[in-house]
């Protein structure tokens, strides 16, 4: 199963807060998560590596970012 | 995709070194004791130069804030990281820095001060650390309930311009009406004869420091709240070993430069009331946890294009002008006529706030 997270125009730590929420939540073995700042990305893909999680594939689309990230 | 060096670890303590280094050496080339870096006393010296508020021992356009902002711009221009953006409650942001810059000139500091003070033996700071910790603490339950201030929309690069084309309105400002000696006044500008205003390091060398931390908080996302926040909202690190290096290296500075005395009684621009240091940080650690950002890093967010930010700075700057103008703020001899009635208020407005804006109200 995998869930997507739409972070986009949430400021610190609102994005870090709702991959959290999904990690807690589910057994969804692949998160991915829409962000548009860089703080964002790095401040969730340092949370993922902290729950081990490893982000696959950080894409950028214009100004936002997709985030994979699957459950280790 | 190159690799961020500022956002890993060695890089944030980098970055706290070079903010700790730096203040010592402001310090020593003219700033306020334990004042090498203060935002939110530099921000009301601000609001004092355009006259906001009339205490005049606190009226000088700080050099440092206007390099914070720039040089934050130019490392987002630099780095493709300028992203202009805004309306995520404005207004709540306004009232957040409005109470937050209360709180921190009842306790006489930002958080960056409260290491600094720490850093140069200061006691008093402990208290007013242990309160921003606790602030930063209550709203971590907020955060932990759902509280959230809403999306921000992309917005046009000119509105992202904006707030740095005010600091540089300011720095056109010192320019055509510098100081002159034994003046209070040059053209609109207010400037201090005596007490911290008074006393700053060469215009040059205070707005080039100030670009350079600028330019390495940008990179780094260096945050005081943060710090805390992310300990105890997920146990996170990163943010507090910037803060920690912070302080070790402020202090080593200080020694260095004959600048460490311990003590309670008797520490530049501080008092000693325990009680009302730890309360005024309760305030300002609140107030800066429901705004996302200490006073430093809404400086930084406000130059890479953040307007949500930008109108938190304003919000803080209005505050230093009601604080002096309404008896609010403390002074060496301890806090102001009215310090208790607006802590009091304040903690209200935060809760109100941070109980009213849950993720599970609709139309959010």
């Amino acid at each position: 199963m995998s869930i997507t997270i739409d972070a986009r125009g949430f400021s610190c730590p609102q994005p870090v807060l709702m991959f959290m929420e999904a990690v807690k939540s589910g057994n969804e073995k692949e998160i991915i998560v829409l962000v548009d700042t860089d703080a964002s990305k790095e401040n969730v893909s340092r949370a993922a590596e902290s729950k081990k999680y490893s982000v696959t594939d950080i894409r950028q689309q214009g100004d936002e970012y997709q985030i994979n990230i699957v459950k280790d | 995709m190159t690799k961020n060096f500022f956002a890993g670890r060695w890089g944030i303590i980098c970055v706290g070194a070079v903010i700790g280094v730096f203040a010592g050496i402001l310090q020593k080339m003219g700033n306020p004791g334990n004042m090498g870096i203060c935002v939110a006393c530099f921000e009301r010296d601000i609001a004092g130069a355009l006259g906001f508020h009339r205490a005049g021992v606190v009226q000088y356009i700080r050099p440092e804030i206007i390099g914070f902002v720039t040089g934050s711009l130019i490392a987002a221009l630099s780095f493709k990281e300028f992203k202009p953006r805004c309306g995520s409650a404005p207004i709540v942001r306004f009232v957040l820095g409005v109470f937050a810059m209360i709180g921190a000139l009842v306790f006489l500091g930002c958080p960056w001060r409260a290491l600094l003070r720490l850093a140069g033996g200061d006691g008093n700071a402990i208290i007013g650390l242990l309160g921003l910790a606790t602030g930063i603490w209550i709203g971590v339950l907020f955060l932990k309930n759902g509280y959230t201030l809403g999306r921000s929309q992309a917005t046009h690069k000119s509105v992202g311009l904006v707030f740095p084309l005010i600091m540089l309105g300011l720095l056109c400002l010192i320019f055509l009406y510098p100081q002159v000696a034994g003046e209070n006044k040059s053209g609109v500008l207010f400037y201090s004869l005596k007490g911290p205003g008074a006393m700053h390091a060469p215009l040059f060398i205070s707005l080039v420091i100030g670009l350079l931390i600028g330019f390495a908080a940008q990179r780094s996302r260096f945050c005081t709240m943060g710090a805390f926040r992310d300990l105890f909202l997920f146990g996170h690190i990163h943010l507090l070993t910037g803060l920690i290096s912070l302080v070790l290296f402020a202090f080593v500075t200080n020694l260095v430069l004959g600048q460490f005395n311990p003590g309670f009684e008797g520490q530049p621009v501080a008092h000693a009331m325990h009680v009302w240091n730890f309360a005024g940080m309760v305030l300002a650690g609140l107030a800066f946890a429901l705004a996302g950002g200490c006073p430093g890093r809404q400086l930084f967010l406000s130059g890479e294009g953040d307007g949500d930010a930008a109108v938190f700075v304003l919000g803080m700057i209005a505050g230093a002008a009601i604080a002096h103008n309404f008896g609010l703020a403390s002074s060496p001899k301890g806090i102001g006529p009215h310090g208790i009635a607006a802590v009091a208020v304040g903690l209200i407005v935060c809760l109100f706030i941070g109980f009213t804006m849950r993720k599970n109200i609709k139309g959010v």
